[in-house]
C-alpha cells in the first residue's frame, strides 16, 4: 500500500538519525519499522471514515454546551463560541455573529506602534468625536461640537470632517471647534433625521471595524478586532498579511481563495472544539472542510448543501423535503445506479464498503434458479 | 403608608372592586390603609383584599372566591403581633387560629396584595419596614419537600430531586385501598413512618412510604458502583419493602341498537376469536373469575361475547352465530391473584364489571430506592444476612450505599440524618429534623457519646464471609429509605420474534404491544462504521419481502398461488425477476406509484 514515508516524517528520521548518530545498516530497520507503524495507522480500503469522522464530530458536539465564557469588564472581545459558532462554520453562514480579525504586525515593532496602527484600523464616526449638539429648528441647522482634543489624536483634518458629510441639499462648514450643518429644505422631523445620518459618517479608519484591543500573543504584541475587513486590513501599514486572519469564512474565500478558506473552517472548527475543551483529531475536520471546499466555493451540511445535493435521489428524499425530491426526479426522468450506502440500507440490499464491498459470483449446480440483483432504480 | 413605597398622596387613583370600576379616590395610600385597619379590626370581611399599584393609578379590592391565599404575621413598626403571651395562649388552647385573624394578628394575602408587603423571614431579620413575618420559616417548602429532614444541609437542587422522588415513593395512598377501584396503584406492605420526624410527622405518619433501614455507607465487593445499593436479602425475606401492585380491569354489558346486547357468560365454541376452552377454565359459571385465582398475561377475568358490529354477506345469511369474543384479559407482562370483583352499574344503567388484580412485589435486582435527600439507586446485588459485614454489637446492614455518592453531590443533610436516625434508634424516640428548627449536630454527636459510640458514626465492622475486620472503621447508622415506583417487574422486555405492523410488516413497538427494540439511525451507523454491513443487512431484515419484478417495464408483478403464475400486469407475457428487498421499500414504490411517479426497477442477472 504505502511503500514510502511521508516527506515530513521522512525528513524527522534523518534528524533524528543525523542527531543520535545512528549506524547504517540500523537505518533501515528503523526506518522498515517506523513505516510498519505508520501503515498500522491508516484507514483499510473500504473503511467508511465519513462515517467514523461523522461520529466523531458529533459526539463530542452533543457534549457542547450552549454556553459561552462572559468576562464582564475585561479586555478583550466577546466572540460567539460553543455551539452556536460550530452551527454557524458548518452551516457555512455569510456573515458570523461576531466578525472579527486577528492583526499581526510584521516582526519588530513595539506596543506604541501596535497601539497606533490599532487607532488607524479602528473606524471612528463622527458620533465619536462629538461632545454635544444643538439644534435649531427655526433657521434648520444642526451645530455639533467637536473633541478637538480627540480629533488631532486621530490624526484627522478637521476640515475634511465637514466635506465627509455628502448629503443632498446640506452645507457643512467648520468654525473653531463647532461643525454646523444647514439644511436647505427640511422640515422638523427630517432635521432631526439628518441628525442622526450624520452621526454616522465615516471620518477615519476601516468601516465595520468597532472595536480594536491590543492584546500580547507569547512575546508579541497583536490586535484583535470587533469586525472584519480582510482586504483593507492588509493595506494597512506594518500589518504582516501572512499572519492576519478572519472568522468570516467568506471573507477569507474572497480575499485568500478555497484553500486559504478550507485551512479557515479547519482552524475555526478546531478552535472552537478545543475552547470547549473537547479534543478531536485534525483529519475529521479537515475531512469535512475539504467536502465543504470541494466545488471551490463553500458549501453548507444540509438541506442547501452537501446533504440536498446528493447525486442520488433516495438519499435526498430519505432527508428532507421528501416529496419535493420524488417529483423532482420524476420530472427530470433521474436514474439512480445505487452506487452508496443508504440507498441499498432503504432497499435491504448489501451496501457496497467494508464487508459488503466484496462480491462473489458462481453458479450452484444444479440450481436452475438464477438469483437477480436489482441495479438501477429509475424515477420517469 | 410603608407598603407601598412610592405611594404619592396627592396622586387620585381608579378604585376597582373586584375588575369593575366604582370609583375614584384622591388619597388612594391612606384609603387602602383604612381598609387594612378596618379588615384587621373585624369591620371588613377577612377575605377582602386590596392592592394598591401607584405605576398603574389603580386600587383594586377582591373578594372573589378562587384566589390563593396564605397567612402571615402582622408587623407594625418592625414588631410582630404574634407576641409570646399570645403563643402560650395558644399552647394552653385557649384560642385559636380564629382568634388570631379576628384580632389582627394574623391575615391573609392574596397575590395581589403581596405585592404591596414586605415579608420578613423570620423574627431575626425584622426591621422597621416590614409590613408582614412568616409563620414559620419552613413554609418556603412545599408538601413533599418539608418531609425532608435537616434540608438545609444540602444543596438546593438535592431538595428538590429529594422532593420529586418522595412523590414516586410507594406507600399507603389512602387508608380506604382495599375498598378503592383505581386503575393502577401500590401499596407498601409493612410502611414505617419515618425514625428522624420532621414538621409535617404529625399529619403525614398516617401515610408512610419507606422503611426505616440500617445503612452503612461502604463498598461492597464492587456491586454498589455508579449509585447501585446493595441490600439485605434476608431483611427482605422478612418483608423489608414488599408492596403490592393493583390494577383494575372493568367492562361494560352495553345495549346495542336493534335489541342486540352484550353477554356475559363463557364464550360458545364456534364464535368468531374464540380462544379455546381452556382459556375459560378459571370462570365461574356465570362467567367470571373469583377472588384468590392465579391469572396470567392474557388470561381471561370477564367472558364477554358481543354483536359483530359490519356483518358480511355471507355472515348475514348464514346460520352462523353473528357474535364475536370480547372478553376482558390480564395485560401482557402482567400476573397476579385476583383480589377482588365487584359488578355494578353505569349511570346509562348498563352492568359494569370490575375486576382487580394484585400482584405481590417483592424486591428484586433493579428496582429502585432512594433516600430523601435525592439519593436514588438502584439494587445491584441481594446479599444474604449471613455474608453481609457486621458490627462488633452484632448489627447487620439492610442496605450498603457507596461513599462516592457523597463528594459530588454534597448531601449532608443524609448524613445528618443517619446519625440523628442512629442515636434515635438507641434512645428510642424520634429525633426532630425539621427544616431550621431541629436538634442541633452537636446534641446529637453528645448522646451518641454518652450511649457509648463515636460521635461521627463510625463504627468498626466485619467482613461477613471471612470474619476478618475492615482496616477502616464504617459509617453507619439509620435512614429512611423509600421504594419507588419503577420496579424491574414492570420494565422488564425482551423479543425474538413476535407481532408485526400491519402497515410495514415492521416489528411492533413498545413492551405492552411485544415490540421488539429499534436498530435506529445511530445504531444502524454504528454498524456501517466498522463496515459490518452484512451484518446490518441480516438486522434490517425483519421485513424481508422477495417481490416479482418484470424486467420489461420494472414495475411490481403479480404472483397468482393458485394458479402458481407470475407475471406482469401490463406487459403481460414478459420476463420477471423474483428481487430481494424489504416491505418497507415494496410500499415506497407503492406510494411513489400513487403520487404519479413511476419508479422503474431496472433488474440485472448476477
Amino acid at each position: 500500500m504505502f511503500m514510502k514515508l511521508p516527506p515530513n516524517i521522512d525528513e524527522e528520521l534523518k534528524l533524528y538519525f543525523e542527531k543520535n548518530k545512528i549506524a547504517k545498516d540500523k537505518q533501515d530497520a528503523i526506518r522498515a519499522k517506523v513505516l510498519d507503524l505508520y501503515r498500522s495507522t491508516t484507514y483499510d480500503p473500504e473503511e467508511p471514515i465519513g462515517i467514523v469522522a461523522a461520529q466523531s464530530l458529533s459526539e463530542p458536539a452533543t457534549q457542547m454546551t450552549m454556553r459561552t465564557y462572559h468576562f464582564a469588564g475585561t479586555a478583550g472581545i466577546q466572540v460567539t463560541l460553543g455551539l452556536p459558532r460550530m452551527l454557524e462554520i458548518f452551516d457555512a453562514r455569510k456573515e458570523p455573529r461576531t466578525p472579527t480579525m486577528n492583526v499581526y504586525l510584521k516582526p519588530g515593532f513595539n506596543i506604541d506602534q501596535v497601539k497606533e496602527a490599532a487607532e488607524k484600523i479602528k473606524e471612528v464616526k463622527l458620533k465619536d468625536v462629538v461632545l454635544s449638539t444643538t439644534l435649531d429648528l427655526t433657521d434648520m441647522w444642526i451645530k455639533c461640537k467637536i473633541d478637538m482634543d480627540k480629533v488631532r489624536k486621530l490624526g484627522i483634518d478637521p476640515v475634511k470632517v465637514a466635506k465627509a458629510i455628502k448629503i443632498k441639499n446640506t452645507r457643512s462648514e467648520f468654525e473653531g471647534d463647532t461643525l454646523t450643518v444647514t439644511a436647505k429644505k427640511s422640515d422638523v422631523s427630517n432635521l432631526r433625521k439628518l441628525k442622526y445620518t450624520i452621526m454616522e459618517t465615516h471620518l477615519s479608519g476601516i468601516k465595520g471595524i468597532t472595536q480594536v484591543v491590543v492584546t500580547k500573543e507569547g512575546d508579541e504584541w497583536m490586535i484583535n478586532t470587533l469586525g472584519s475587513n480582510l482586504k483593507k486590513v492588509y493595506a494597512v501599514d506594518g500589518v504582516d498579511p501572512s499572519r492576519t486572519t478572519s472568522n468570516n469564512i467568506f471573507e477569507v474565500l474572497d480575499v485568500l481563495g478555497v484553500e486559504a478558506a478550507r485551512e479557515a473552517i479547519v482552524k475555526q472548527a478546531q478552535y472552537t472544539m478545543e475552547e470547549q475543551g473537547l479534543g478531536i483529531d485534525v483529519r475529521y475536520i479537515m475531512l469535512l472542510a475539504d467536502l465543504m471546499t470541494l466545488s471551490g466555493g463553500i458549501k453548507a451540511i444540509g438541506r442547501y448543501g452537501i446533504s440536498g445535493q446528493k447525486s442520488s435521489v433516495l438519499v435526498r428524499a430519505s432527508f428532507e423535503e421528501t416529496k419535493k425530491h420524488f417529483t423532482g426526479a420524476a420530472i427530470r426522468g433521474e436514474s439512480d445506479p445505487l452506487l452508496g450506502t443508504v440507498e441499498n440500507i432503504i432497499m435491504n440490499q448489501v451496501a457496497p464498503i467494508g464487508t459488503g464491498a466484496f462480491d462473489l459470483v458462481g453458479k450452484i449446480p444444479g440450481s436452475d434458479k438464477k438469483p437477480a440483483k436489482k441495479a438501477k432504480k429509475k424515477s420517469k | 403608608m410603608a407598603a407601598s413605597g412610592t405611594a404619592k398622596e396627592h396622586e387620585q387613583a381608579d378604585v376597582y372592586f373586584n375588575g369593575r370600576f366604582i370609583t375614584q379616590t384622591k388619597t388612594p395610600a391612606s384609603f387602602v390603609d383604612d381598609i387594612r385597619k378596618k379588615r384587621r379590626n373585624g369591620l371588613i370581611p377577612s377575605q377582602m383584599n386590596v392592592a394598591y399599584y401607584p405605576e398603574y393609578k389603580e386600587v383594586r379590592i377582591t373578594t372573589e372566591p378562587g384566589r390563593v391565599r396564605r397567612p402571615l404575621v402582622i408587623v407594625e413598626n418592625g414588631k410582630h403581633k404574634l407576641t409570646s403571651d399570645i403563643i402560650k395562649k395558644l399552647d394552653k388552647g385557649e384560642i385559636n387560629l380564629e382568634y388570631l385573624i379576628e384580632h389582627g394578628i394574623i391575615e391573609y394575602l392574596d397575590a395581589e396584595e403581596e405585592e404591596n408587603s414586605y415579608i420578613s423571614i423570620d423574627e431575626e431579620h425584622l426591621t422597621s419596614d416590614h409590613t408582614h413575618m412568616e409563620i414559620d420559616p419552613m413554609i418556603i417548602m412545599g408538601t413533599s419537600a418539608v418531609l425532608i429532614p435537616y434540608p438545609e444541609y444540602n444543596r438546593g437542587d438535592r431538595i428538590n430531586y429529594g422532593a420529586k422522588m418522595v412523590g414516586q415513593a410507594i406507600s399507603i395512598m389512602s387508608t380506604n385501598f382495599p375498598v378503592r377501584m383505581d386503575t393502577k396503584f401500590n401499596v407498601m406492605a409493612y410502611p414505617q413512618a419515618p425514625l428522624v420526624r420532621t414538621n409535617m410527622s404529625g399529619v403525614l405518619d398516617k401515610y408512610p412510604e419507606g422503611h426505616n433501614v440500617v445503612l452503612a455507607i461502604m463498598v461492597h465487593e464492587g456491586y454498589n458502583l455508579n449509585d447501585a445499593v446493595i441490600m439485605n436479602k434476608s431483611s427482605i425475606e422478612r418483608g423489608l419493602f414488599r408492596s403490592f401492585y393493583f390494577r383494575t380491569y372493568e367492562t361494560i354489558k352495553k345495549r346495542y341498537w336493534g335489541g342486540q346486547e352484550d353477554e356475559i357468560k363463557i364464550p360458545d365454541p364456534g364464535i368468531k376469536g374464540h380462544r379455546g376452552e381452556a382459556a375459560y377454565k378459571n370462570l365461574s359459571e356465570d362467567g367470571i373469575i373469583s377472588p384468590e385465582i392465579p391469572v396470567h398475561s392474557d388470561s381471561v377475568l370477564v367472558g364477554k361475547v358481543s354483536p359483530l358490529r359490519f356483518l358480511s354477506a355471507e355472515e348475514f345469511t348464514s346460520d352462523i352465530e353473528n357474535k364475536r369474543e370480547a372478553s376482558v384479559v390480564v395485560r401482557h407482562g402482567e400476573e397476579g391473584l385476583v383480589d377482588d370483583v365487584i359488578i355494578s352499574e353505569t349511570t346509562n344503567a348498563n352492568q359494569l364489571f370490575k375486576v382487580r388484580i394484585r400482584n405481590q412485589r417483592i424486591p428484586e435486582l433493579g428496582d429502585k430506592y432512594a433516600a430523601r435527600h435525592g439519593q436514588k439507586g438502584v439494587v445491584g446485588l441481594l446479599v444474604p444476612q449471613e455474608d453481609m459485614p457486621f458490627t462488633s454489637n452484632g448489627v447487620v446492614p439492610d442496605v450498603i450505599f457507596n461513599p462516592h455518592a457523597i463528594p459530588s453531590r454534597m448531601t449532608v443533610g443524609h448524613l445528618l440524618e443517619i446519625l440523628a436516625g442512629k442515636m434515635g434508634a438507641y434512645y428510642g424516640e424520634r429525633p426532630d429534623g425539621s427544616a431550621f428548627n431541629h436538634i442541633t449536630e452537636d446534641e446529637i454527636r453528645d448522646r451518641l457519646t454518652k450511649m457509648g459510640f463515636r460521635d461521627d458514626g463510625k463504627e468498626v465492622l466485619y467482613n461477613g464471609k471471612t470474619g476478618e475486620m475492615y482496616e477502616v472503621m464504617i459509617f453507619t447508622g439509620m435512614t429512611y429509605y423509600m421504594k419507588l415506583d419503577h420496579m424491574v417487574a414492570d420494565k422488564i422486555h425482551a423479543r425474538s420474534r413476535g407481532p408485526v405492523t400491519l402497515l410495514t410488516k415492521q416489528p411492533t413497538e413498545g413492551r405492552a404491544k411485544r415490540g421488539g427494540l429499534r436498530v435506529g439511525e445511530m445504531e444502524q451507523q454504528c454498524l456501517v462504521g466498522h463496515g459490518a454491513v452484512l451484518t446490518l443487512k441480516e438486522r434490517f431484515d425483519s421485513d424481508k419481502a422477495t417481490i416479482p419484478i418484470c424486467k420489461k417495464c420494472g414495475l411490481i408483478g403479480i404472483h397468482d398461488v393458485i394458479k402458481n403464475r407470475v407475471y406482469c400486469p401490463i406487459c403481460k407475457n414478459s420476463e420477471i425477476a423474483w428481487v430481494d428487498t424489504g416491505y418497507a421499500f415494496k410500499l415506497t414504490l407503492d406510494e411513489l406509484k400513487a403520487m404519479c411517479v413511476y419508479p422503474k426497477v431496472g433488474v440485472e442477472e448476477m
